[in-house]
C-alpha cells in the first residue's frame, strides 16, 4: 500500500511540478535523462549521475552515486539534492522510498522506448526544470529529425533483418529479443529485429542466429573490445553460422541510450545497414555535439 | 566464567554502533546525532530534519538491521558447529541459506524487484522455511535425526537450490540478472523500521533461545552416546537447536541477502582466542558478529560514497585476512 501511494505520488510530482523554485542540485540517473538535462541547458545543475550516464564527457566529472539499480539513500542525500530524477528501472524500490520519506523530490520518468515516450520526457524534464523554451526547441528539432529519417527510409527498398549482440561482463554473448531498446532503434533505422521469439536479453544461440535470416550483427564497441575484437567474435562458436553477416558497432550510450541524440543514432544506423544507398544526414544538433 | 570477555565484546559492539550512527556520507557532527536520536526518541529538542531523516530514518535501522543479521548469522554459525562438531558448517549448511536464496531470486524473476515492499523478503522466507521442512523431512530416520544425515541432507538440498537458482539466472533478462547478483552479494541499503519489524522476533527468539543449548552442544562435543549418558535430550536439543537457527537464518537472510563470511568464520575467531566453551561461545560470537557486520557496513557506506559497496565484498575483505592472521599467530604460539 505504501508503494502504491509512493507511486502515486511520484507520478504527480512528474505530471504536475507544483514548487516555488526550480530545482537547483539535481542528482539523475538514466543515461538518456542526463543528456536531457545537458541539451536542455541545466547541466551546471546536475550535482551527480550514475554510472550509466557518460554523456556528455562532462557528466562524467560529476560524483557518481553508483550503477542506476543499485543506489545509496544516504550518499545520495548527503548531495543536498533538491530533486532525483530517475528513469523508472532505477532503484531499489526500498532506496527510493527512504529517500522519499526522507524529503527529497523523487521524479521517475516513465520508461519506454519510442519516438513519442522521448518527446514526452523531454516535455517532463522542461517543466520540472523550468526550461521549457529550451525543451519546445529540443522537441521540435527531434521531431523534425525523426521525420527526415522517416522520409529518407520510405524511398529506400531495403527492409534489412538484423540481430543486436551484447556481451555482458565477458560471459556468453546476448541477443536483444523484442521489447528492448536495441528492437526500438531497429525499428527507427528501418529494420527488422531478426530475433522475435522472446522479450528482453537472452543468451545467443548459434542455430537461431544461422536460422534468422538476420544480414548484419549490429553490437556496441565496448562488447567488441571485451570479446577480443571482431575476428575474435566471428570464432566464437555462437557465430559459426553467421560467416556472411556483416558486423557494425556502435558507441552503446549513442546507440541504446534514447536521448536527445536518439534520431542521430538511428540515421547513422540505418546508413550504416545500407551501405549502398544514401541516407540524407541529419542537421548539425547541439545536444550531439556538447563535449 | 569470568564477565571480562563478554564485557570486551560488548565494548566493541558499543563502538562499532556508535561509529554506524556517526559516520556516513553526509558530515553530521557527534552532538548533532545525539540530539536527532534524542529528538527521534520523543523528547523535545529542536534538529534540522534531514539530519533527523538520515540519523533516525536510515543510519538507526540500518544499524540495527547489521546488527541483528550479522549477530544471528554468527550465533546460528557457532550453533551448528557444535551441532555438527564440524568447524565447516554455517548456516548454508543446513540448506536454509540456498532455500532463501532461491526464494528471493524467484521472486526478482517474477517482477519483485519493481514491487518493492516486504514481497522479497517474504518470498525469501518462504524458501528458507520451505528448504528447513525439506531437510528434516530428508534427514529423519526411523524418527531420529542422525548429525550425519541432516549435513548430507543439508548439503543435497543447498546443491538442488543452486541449481533451480541457476536455472533461473539463466532464463533473467539483464536486468533480473544485475539485481539478482547484487542480491547475492548481501546488502543492509533496504533497513526501514518496517523491515526491521519482520525480522526481529526471529532473531530475538534465537538470540534468546540458542544459549540455552550451551551446555547441550559442549556435551555433544563428546559424542552423542555420551551426551546422551549425561543426562542431554540430544535428539530434541538437536531439532530445537535447528529448528531455531532456521528461523533465525532464514529471517535475515530473506531481508539482507546472504551476508558471506560472518556464520563460518566469526565464531572460529572466537573459539580461536576464548577456547570451545559454548556459554561463552554462543553470547561472544552472537556480538562479534553483530560488531563485524555494522562495521563493514559503516564502510560500505562510506568507501566509495555516494554510491555503496555491498556489505558481503566488506565482511569478506576485513574478516578474511584477519582471520588468516589470527590463524598464524594461534598456530605460532602452539608451536612455541
Amino acid at each position: 500500500m505504501r508503494n502504491l501511494l509512493l507511486a502515486a505520488a511520484l507520478t504527480v510530482a512528474g505530471a504536475v511540478p507544483a514548487f516555488a523554485e526550480p530545482p537547483q542540485r539535481i542528482v539523475v540517473a538514466g543515461n538518456g535523462l542526463t543528456e536531457i538535462v545537458y541539451a536542455l541547458g541545466a547541466g551546471d545543475r546536475v550535482a551527480a549521475v550514475d554510472t550509466t550516464s557518460l554523456y556528455p564527457k562532462r557528466a562524467q566529472e560529476l560524483p557518481k552515486v553508483g550503477y542506476l539499480r543499485a543506489l545509496a539513500a544516504e550518499g545520495i542525500l548527503s548531495l543536498k539534492p533538491d530533486l532525483l530524477l530517475v528513469t523508472d528501472d532505477a532503484g531499489p524500490p526500498a532506496v527510493l522510498a527512504q529517500m522519499a520519506r526522507a524529503g527529497l523530490r523523487v521524479v521517475k520518468a516513465r520508461e519506454g522506448h519510442s519516438a513519442e515516450i522521448l518527446a514526452e520526457r523531454v516535455r517532463m524534464v522542461g517543466s520540472i526544470l523550468e526550461r521549457g523554451d529550451a525543451a519546445d526547441e529540443l522537441e521540435r528539432g527531434l521531431a523534425a529529425d525523426f521525420a527526415t529519417l522517416a522520409q529518407s527510409l520510405a524511398a529506400s527498398p531495403t527492409r534489412p533483418r538484423i540481430v543486436f549482440v551484447l556481451s555482458a561482463g565477458g560471459g556468453a554473448p546476448l541477443a536483444a529479443g523484442a521489447e528492448t531498446s536495441a528492437e526500438a532503434i531497429f525499428k527507427l533505422a528501418g529494420a527488422v529485429n531478426a530475433i522475435d521469439g522472446y522479450k528482453g536479453y537472452k543468451p545467443l544461440s548459434a542455430e537461431a542466429l544461422a536460422g534468422s535470416g538476420a544480414t548484419v550483427i549490429v553490437t556496441v564497441t565496448h562488447s567488441l573490445q571485451a570479446l577480443g575484437g571482431e575476428a575474435a567474435m566471428r570464432g566464437l562458436p555462437q557465430f559459426a553460422g553467421a560467416k556472411s553477416m556483416r558486423v557494425v558497432a556502435f558507441d552503446g550510450d549513442y546507440l541504446l541510450g534514447f536521448g536527445p541524440r536518439t534520431a542521430h543514432a538511428a540515421r547513422d544506423l540505418a546508413a550504416a545497414l545500407r551501405p549502398n544507398e544514401t541516407i540524407a544526414k541529419l542537421p548539425e544538433r547541439p545536444w550531439v555535439a556538447a563535449p | 566464567m569470568t564477565m571480562r570477555p563478554v564485557v570486551v565484546a560488548g565494548a566493541w559492539l558499543l563502538a562499532a554502533c556508535l561509529a554506524a550512527l556517526s559516520l556516513g556520507p553526509s558530515r553530521i557532527p557527534p552532538t548533532d546525532v545525539a540530539v536527532a536520536l534524542l529528538h527521534g526518541a520523543g523528547l523535545d529538542f529542536s534538529v534540522d530534519e534531514r539530519t533527523l531523516a538520515i540519523v533516525a530514518s536510515l543510519r538507526l535501522p540500518r544499524m540495527l538491521m547489521a546488527a541483528l543479521v550479522g549477530g544471528m548469522l554468527a550465533l546460528a554459525g557457532a550453533t551448528l558447529q557444535g551441532l555438527f562438531r564440524n568447524p565447516l558448517a554455517d548456516p548454508g549448511v543446513l540448506g536454509i541459506t540456498g532455500g532463501a536464496t532461491l526464494g528471493a531470486v524467484t521472486a526478482i524473476f517474477f517482477g519483485a524487484s519493481a514491487m518493492g515492499g516486504a514481497v522479497l523478503p517474504l518470498a525469501g522466507f518462504a524458501g528458507a522455511l520451505a528448504a528447513a521442512i525439506a531437510v528434516d523431512r530428508l534427514a529423519r530416520v526411523d524418527g531420529r535425526i542422525p548429525v550425519a544425515s541432516l549435513l548430507l541432507s543439508g548439503i543435497a538440498l543447498e546443491a538442488l537450490s543452486r541449481a533451480l537458482t541457476g536455472v533461473l539466472i539463466y532464463a533473467s533478462d539483464d536486468r533480473q540478472l544485475r539485481d539478482i547478483t547484487l542480491w547475492l552479494l548481501g546488502s543492509y541499503a533496504g533497513a526501514s523500521w518496517d523491515r526491521l519489524m519482520l525480522i526481529a522476533p526471529f532473531a530475538l527468539l534465537a538470540a534468546g533461545t540458542l544459549p540455552f543449548f550451551a551446555r547441550g552442544l559442549d556435551a555433544l562435543m563428546l559424542g552423542e552416546r555420551e551426551a546422551g549418558h549425561l543426562g542431554i535430550p540430544v535428539e530434541t536439543l538437536k531439532r530445537l537447536a535447528v529448528g531455531v537457527a532456521a528461523l533465525g537464518v532464514g529471517a535475515v537472510v530473506s531481508v539482507a541477502g546472504p551476508v558471506g563470511f560472518v556464520g563460518l568464520v566469526v565464531p572460529h575467531l572466537v573459539r580461536l582466542t576464548h577456547g570451545p566453551g559454548h556459554r561463552r561461545l554462543i553470547p561472544l560470537a552472537a556480538a562479534y558478529g553483530a560488531a563485524l557486520s555494522v562495521a563493514a557496513d559503516t564502510l560500505a557506506r562510506i568507501l566509495v560514497a555516494p554510491a555503496e559497496l555491498p556489505v558481503g565484498l566488506v565482511t569478506a575483505a576485513i574478516g578474511a585476512p584477519f582471520f588468516a592472521f589470527l590463524i598464524r599467530r594461534e598456530k605460532r604460539r602452539l608451536a612455541a
